[in-house]
Order: C-alpha cells, then sequence, then structure tokens
C-alpha cells in the first residue's frame, strides 16, 4: 500500500481517459471528482490491475502513469 | 432419473454452494427497454437471483452515470446479485473482475465467464478452468458458464465449483438445446447443480432442459428481448416449474410404433 503524499502528481488514466492530478492528491479524491465517494454503492476500482478496497482510498496516493479503473454495476448476463 | 430424484419433489428447493433458492429460474438483467420494465420482469419470473455485469462508472462529461440505480432497482424488487465476469477473455482478467465484483457487492458468488471467440462468445476451455480454480481457492463460490462437455463440467467440479452451467446453444442465439444428449451426460457425471446456461430461445426451450435433469435454468435475453418481457417471464417460470415435474414424474419411453392406451379386450366384433 502506498502512503499518501509519496505521489509525486502527474497524469493518471482513469477509466481509459487521461487525468492531470497535482501532487499528493489521494485515490478517493479523485473518485470524488467523477462523483464517487467511499460510501456509493455497487463500486469497485482497481489501480494497475489490483483491487483497492475503498477503506483504502483515502490513504492511497496515485502515481504518475497509474491505471485506475472504477466500475459499477450495469445491466447485463 | 436417479433414485434420489424419484424421491424429491417439486417444493424441494435448489441448494448452491450450501445456500438454499426457491427459484430455479436465474435472470439476466441485460437487453431490457428500461429499468422499470427490468424490474417488472424479474418480478414476474420470480428469480430470486439475476445476473449483473461490471462496466466503467461513466466519466461526468460523457453523460449522467445513474450510479447505483441498478443495485437499488434490484434490491427493491427481492432480487439478490450474481456478478458475471462478461466481457473476459482471459483467466487474469475474470479473476480481477470476480474480485472487484465481490468488493462492489458484498458477494463471493461469482458466475464465471471467460470468452474464447468474439462471433460465438462461447468459452475459452484452458482459461475457464484455470480462473475458476483460482476463484475456488479464494473462497469464491464459483458458477461456471461453460461449453456441454461432459468432461470439462467434471474438470470445473474437481477444481470445487459450485454448480456448473453448460450453454443450449451460444449466448443470444435463441437456438434452444442443441444437444441434449450431452445435457444428459453432464446430469450424469456431475454432482453439482447443472444450470443451463444460454440458447434458451423460449419457454418450451427451459421446459426442455429441466425434464433433461437441469437444476435449473438461466434466461437472459429470452425474456429481455421478448416483444412482452413481463409474459415471456411469467411462460418462463411456469416452464421451469412444469419442466421439473415432468422429470420427477418419469417421462414414457420414446417408441417408433404406437402402444394402445386403450385395451383390446372386450371389443366389439362388428
Amino acid at each position: 500500500m502506498r502512503v499518501a503524499d509519496r505521489g509525486g502528481g502527474g497524469v493518471i488514466v482513469l477509466n481509459g481517459e487521461q487525468v492531470e492530478l497535482p501532487h499528493g492528491v489521494s485515490l478517493l479524491a479523485t473518485l470524488q471528482s467523477i462523483g464517487i465517494t467511499d460510501e456509493s454503492k455497487g463500486v469497485a476500482v482497481a489501480v494497475d490491475g489490483e483491487v483497492v478496497p475503498r477503506t483504502h482510498w483515502e490513504a492511497y496516493s496515485l502515481h504518475d502513469g497509474a491505471r485506475v479503473e472504477a466500475l459499477t454495476a450495469m445491466q447485463g448476463g | 432419473m436417479s433414485a434420489l430424484e424419484q424421491s424429491q419433489s417439486i417444493e424441494d428447493p435448489l441448494v448452491i454452494g450450501g445456500r438454499t433458492l426457491g427459484s430455479r429460474l436465474i435472470s439476466g438483467t441485460g437487453g431490457f427497454a428500461s429499468m422499470e420494465l427490468m424490474a417488472q420482469a424479474l418480478t414476474a419470473s420470480g428469480s430470486e437471483i439475476a445476473t449483473v455485469a461490471l462496466r466503467r462508472i461513466e466519466m461526468p462529461k460523457t453523460g449522467a452515470g445513474q450510479r447505483g440505480s441498478l443495485v437499488d432497482v434490484l434490491a427493491r424488487a427481492g432480487v439478490e446479485v450474481l456478478p458475471n465476469t462478461a466481457g473476459c477473455h482471459t483467466a487474469r482478467d475474470a479473476v480481477l473482475t470476480a474480485k472487484l465484483a465481490r468488493e462492489a457487492f458484498g458477494t463471493d458468488w461469482v458466475k464465471l465467464e471467460v470468452i474464447g471467440d468474439e462471433e460465438t462468445l462461447l468459452p475459452d476451455a484452458p482459461e475457464l478452468l484455470a480462473a475458476a480454480e483460482e476463484l475456488v481457492d479464494d473462497g469464491f463460490v464459483v458458477l461456471p458458464y461453460t461449453t456441454d462437455d461432459p468432461v470439462l463440467a467434471r474438470r470445473l467440479q474437481d477444481v470445487g465449483c459450485a454448480a456448473v452451467m453448460p450453454l443450449g446453444a451460444p449466448i443470444g442465439s435463441g437456438m434452444g438445446i442443441r444437444n441434449p444428449y450431452n445435457l444428459t451426460l453432464i446430469r450424469e457425471a456431475v454432482s453439482v447443480p447443472v444450470v443451463l446456461d444460454a440458447g434458451v430461445g423460449t419457454a418450451s426451450d427451459a421446459a426442455i432442459a429441466m425434464e433433461l435433469g437441469c437444476d435449473a435454468v438461466m434466461v437472459a435475453s429470452a425474456i429481455s428481448r421478448a416483444a412482452d418481457p413481463v409474459k415471456m417471464a411469467q411462460a418462463m417460470k411456469a416452464a421451469v416449474e412444469a419442466g421439473r415435474l415432468a422429470r420427477l414424474a418419469g417421462r414414457i419411453p420414446r417408441r417408433l410404433y404406437a402402444t394402445a392406451s386403450t385395451p383390446e379386450e372386450g371389443l366389439a366384433q362388428l
């Protein structure tokens, strides 16, 4: 688990779109920018192919180039 | 039909992974014209669980994402979420998707799909087996969508899958059960529940699956893309019950020639 403030900011890829981030922004703050909070139901997040549990979102600092996938339930199957 | 089945009754519930289900019809949530229609059809189907997929949350500028609304609608309809791994082509992607679904929905159940071909959406057997084994080891209750291959079904059971979900025909094809003999062999090959998945086009297909000894039927497109999904959901519910009753009742053998049901004795000599 990465510690907050170790990240140097830069550009991440959030659901396939490039997003610029200032230094030290947490995963939670990034998710909040697209309307997700750690109370949002039916949502899960992976960073660089690993699940990040919601209890860790606040402390998780995104590194430059991180690939974030924020997923939710869709009709299917 | 086994002696065990003969002693069963129509009321006996389905048990998967230690959990009792009252309905033997599992529904999909995809393909409905509206969320409201989906909710009505799910209620009419009597399904207790319905599959959902995991997809990217819509970014704010690309549209107003109705986050959580599907989960809310399912909860209001009294239907539990069965996450699937639809769209995954490798064991790695399917395993990660299952773990994300566990995080999102708080369930360790997963309908495992690993697709090997875009045109037919047929399962990729080696990847499916690898993903199933990894997920079982991680504590998941795994329900794998599989080809109608009795050997693969047994291998999936052997790695610990809670049920097997063989196809009757390709997903969304509505072609019915193309190889009833293989379903019969699968029923004999495994002791875990067999859930027919994919291929059902109309109610009689669901009834045939149950008559062949399947423990449950999964229906998605046949309901959601029917001209009247609510009516078709009712039809599927009735068909699953009828097929199950017929299986338990024990059908007569097929014969090439007639067997009179009226006695010859006492026939008038006219």
